[in-house]
C-alpha cells in the first residue's frame, strides 16, 4: 500500500512534504482537541478526569515501549521495572534532597535511561525471545533492589511516601490539577516521540528492525543505536514513572509489576506497532476495555453469586486477554493501521483504488 | 587517485565452513574505476567473497586491502563510511519504509544528528534532512522510480525492489559498488533496463563495480574484466574474450568435452 496524500493538493517545498501536520484545517483540528482535553476538568466529572489522567501516563510508558519494541524491534519486558526505577529516583530527589519536582522529573528520566542502558547491553547479543529473558531479569532485579539494597534510604518493602509536586506555588493535589502535568508532560513525549520517527536516528532504529544485516552494511552501528532505543524507552518509563509515583503518592516494588509490563506489550500490539498513533490507540482502548469490565463486574455477579467477588477480579485479565488474541488473529498490525486504511478509503472514495 | 591504479587487492584468502573450503587462496586485484565480473557455477564461493569483503564472514587468512585500510580488521558498520556499498541476492530492504525512506535511511553514514538534534529536530535535523532529501530525489529521477517513492517496499514487485535496493546502495556515494546477482529472477526487459542503469551510473561517477552475475551474455557485454572461481579456487581471470575462450571455464561450466 502506498502512503496516499489527498488528491488536489501539491507541495511545493520539501519541507512541506515532509511536514507531519500538512494543512491548516489540520493544526485547527488538532488545536481544537488539545484545547477540549486540556479543559477537561471544567466540564467532565472527577471519575473521567483521573481516568483519563491514568490513561495518560499509561501512554508516556508505552510510547517508550514503541520507541524500542515498535521502532527499533528489540522486545523488552522490562518497561514497568525502569517505571520503578523513575518513580524511586525522582521520589528521594524531592523527598529527600529537596529537588523541586520540575528538576526531580527530567532527572528521573536520566537515571531511568540510565538503567535502561545497563539493561539494554545483552541486545547487541540475543535476539527476540532470549532478548525478552534478559529484559525480563530487570523485572526482577529491580524491584528486588529496591525491597533489600540501602534499606535505610528506600526504606524495604514498605516503599516511599512520595510528595505532592509543587510548581510555582502550585499543588498538584486532587486529578483535576494533576491532569495538566501529565498532558504537558504527554504532549511533549508525543512531539519527541514524532521527531525521532521521523529523523535519521529513528531511520537506523527502523533499519534495524526490518534488517539489521543490511543496517550494519548500510554503517548503521547496531550496538550503538540498540542501546539510544533502550535509553530513550527507559526515558519514557521513568517520566511515566515519576508522574504515576508523585500522583499515587506513593511507591514500592509491588506498584509497577510484570503485569504492568505485559498489560505495555498487549497495548502497543492493539494500537499498532511501529506507528506513533499506535501507543494512544492502545492504551487508550485497553483502559476502557478494563474500565468496562470493572462496570460489568456487578451484573456478571449477579449471574454467578456464589462467586461474586472472583468474577469482577477475573473480568479484566479476560476482557484484556480476549481483546489481545482477537486482535492478534484479526488485524495482528492494530488500530494504527485500520486509521490508515481508513484515511485511505476516505481519501478514494467512490473508488475503492 | 588514477583510473588503472588498484582499489581493492584480495590477497590469499581463505575460508571454511566446518570440513568445506569455501574459498582457497583466493587473490585478485579491483582496479579503480572498472566493472570486474566475478563468475562461476552455484556454490562456487562468490557470495561468500562478498561477504567478507563486508566483514559477515571472518576469513581465516589472507588480507583485503581497500584504499589502503585492511578490511579484514574492520568494524562491519565502518566499512560503509570506507566508501562501500552492496546490494544482496536475496534483496534485503527494509520492507516497511517506503522507496524514499529506505534511500534516505541509506544516508546514514553522510548525516550527523545525533540523539538529541533528531530529538529536537527542528533546526539542524530538520535542514539536513532536506538537503539529503535532494541528492535522494536525484537518484530517484535516475532510477526512474518517481513512481513507486511513496510505495511501501514490501508491496513492490521484484524487478522493482531490486532497483530500490541498487538506489539505496547509489544512495552511499561508494567508490565501490558490490552487487549479488543485480538481475536474476528478472525478464529481459528487466535486465536490460537494469543493465543500462549500471552502465549510466559507471559512466557518469567512475564506480567501481564488482559484479556478481549468471547471464553470461550480459557479464560478457558489460564488464571489463572477468574472475572466474570453482569451488572456491580461481581458475580463470581476464578479459571477457580470453575468458570464453578459456578450456578450464569451458570445462568447469560445461563438463570435460569427449
Amino acid at each position: 500500500m502506498a502512503i496516499l496524500r489527498p488528491a488536489g493538493e501539491f507541495d511545493t517545498s520539501y519541507a512541506s512534504d515532509m511536514a507531519t501536520i500538512r494543512r491548516p484545517w489540520q493544526w485547527c483540528l488538532l488545536l481544537v482537541f488539545l484545547l477540549a482535553l486540556f479543559t477537561l476538568p471544567f466540564y467532565a466529572s472527577q471519575g473521567l478526569v483521573a481516568l483519563v489522567n491514568r490513561i495518560g501516563i499509561t501512554i508516556i510508558a508505552v510510547q517508550g515501549l514503541s520507541l524500542l519494541t515498535g521502532f527499533t524491534g528489540q522486545i523488552s519486558l522490562g518497561q514497568a521495572a525502569f517505571m520503578t526505577a523513575g518513580g524511586y529516583v525522582s521520589a528521594l530527589l524531592v523527598n529527600e534532597l529537596g529537588w523541586p519536582f520540575l528538576l526531580a522529573l527530567p532527572a528521573a528520566a536520566i537515571a531511568a535511561g540510565l538503567v535502561g542502558l545497563i539493561f539494554g547491553l545483552p541486545s547487541l547479543r540475543v535476539k527476540g525471545f532470549y532478548l525478552v529473558m534478559a529484559t525480563l531479569a530487570a523485572q526482577f532485579i529491580i524491584p528486588w533492589f529496591t525491597r533489600n539494597a540501602f534499606q535505610d534510604v528506600l526504606n524495604g518493602a514498605q516503599g516511599l511516601n512520595v510528595q505532592v509536586p509543587v510548581i510555582f506555588g502550585v499543588e498538584f493535589n486532587t486529578p483535576q490539577r494533576y491532569i495538566f502535568l501529565t498532558l504537558t508532560v504527554l504532549v511533549l513525549t508525543t512531539i519527541l516521540a514524532f521527531n525521532v520517527t521521523r529523523s535519521r536516528l529513528g531511520r537506523a532504529f527502523i533499519s534495524i528492525r526490518d534488517n539489521d544485516l543490511a543496517a550494519e552494511l548500510l554503517g548503521v552501528n547496531l550496538f550503538k543505536y540498540k542501546l539510544q532505543a533502550f535509553f530513550l524507552a527507559s526515558m519514557y518509563a521513568g517520566l511515566a514513572g515519576s508522574l504515576a509515583a508523585h500522583q499515587l503518592r506513593h511507591i514500592n516494588s509491588e506498584t509497577f509489576t510484570l503485569i504492568d509490563s505485559i498489560i505495555f506489550m498487549g497495548m502497543l500490539v492493539i494500537g499498532g506497532l511501529g506507528s506513533n498513533l499506535g501507543p494512544i490507540f492502545g492504551a487508550i482502548v485497553v483502559e476502557f476495555l478494563i474500565e468496562a469490565a470493572t462496570l460489568l463486574g456487578p451484573f456478571v455477579a449477579m449471574i454467578f453469586p456464589a462467586k461474586s467477588a472472583g468474577v469482577v477480579q477475573a473480568l479484566r485479565p479476560l476482557f484484556f486477554g480476549t481483546s489481545l488474541m482477537l486482535f492478534l488473529i484479526f488485524e495482528p498490525r492494530g488500530l494504527a493501521y485500520r486509521w490508515q486504511l481508513f484515511k485511505a478509503a476516505w481519501r478514494l472514495r467512490p473508488f475503492s483504488h | 587517485m588514477n583510473p588503472k591504479d588498484t582499489q581493492l587487492s584480495v590477497r590469499n584468502v581463505n575460508l571454511s565452513f566446518g570440513g568445506t573450503q569455501a574459498l582457497v587462496n583466493l587473490g585478485f586485484d579491483v582496479r579503480q574505476g572498472e566493472i570486474l565480473a566475478i563468475i562461476g557455477p552455484n556454490g562456487a564461493g562468490k557470495t561468500s567473497l562478498l561477504n567478507c569483503l563486508n566483514r559477515f564472514y571472518k576469513v581465516e587468512s589472507g588480507s583485503i586491502q581497500f584504499e589502503g585500510y585492511d578490511l579484514t580488521k574492520i568494524a562491519p558498520h565502518r566499512i560503509a563510511g570506507l566508501g562501500i556499498a552492496r546490494t544482496f541476492q536475496n534483496i534485503a530492504l527494509y520492507t516497511g519504509l517506503s522507496t524514499l525512506d529506505n534511500l534516505m535511511a541509506a544516508r546514514h553514514i553522510h548525516m550527523h544528528s545525533g540523539l538529541l538534534q533528531s530529538l529536537i529536530y527542528w533546526g539542524f535535523a530538520h535542514r539536513e534532512d532536506i538537503s539529503h532529501r535532494m541528492v535522494v530525489e536525484e537518484i530517484i529521477d535516475f532510477l526512474e522510480m518517481e513512481h513507486i517513492r511513496r510505495s511501501i517496499v514490501g508491496s513492490l514487485p521484484y524487478g522493482l525492489r531490486k532497483r530500490v535496493e541498487l538506489g539505496r546502495a547509489l544512495a552511499m556515494e561508494p567508490r565501490l559498488l558490490l552487487l549479488d546477482e543485480p538481475m536474476t529472477g528478472m525478464n529481459l526487459e528487466e535486465k536490460e533496463d537494469m543493465a543500462r542503469f549500471i552502465l549510466d551510473l559507471h559512466e557518469r561517477q567512475k564506480t567501481t563495480i564488482l559484479l556478481i552475475e549468471h547471464d553470461m551474455g550480459l557479464v560478457m557485454d558489460i564488464a571489463d574484466r572477468v574472475v572466474v572461481l570453482d569451488f572456491g579456487v580461481k581458475i580463470a581471470e581476464g578479459s571477457p574474450q580470453e575468458i570464453r575462450e578459456d578450456q578450464q571455464v569451458i570445462k568447469a561450466y560445461l563438463g570435460e568435452a569427449r
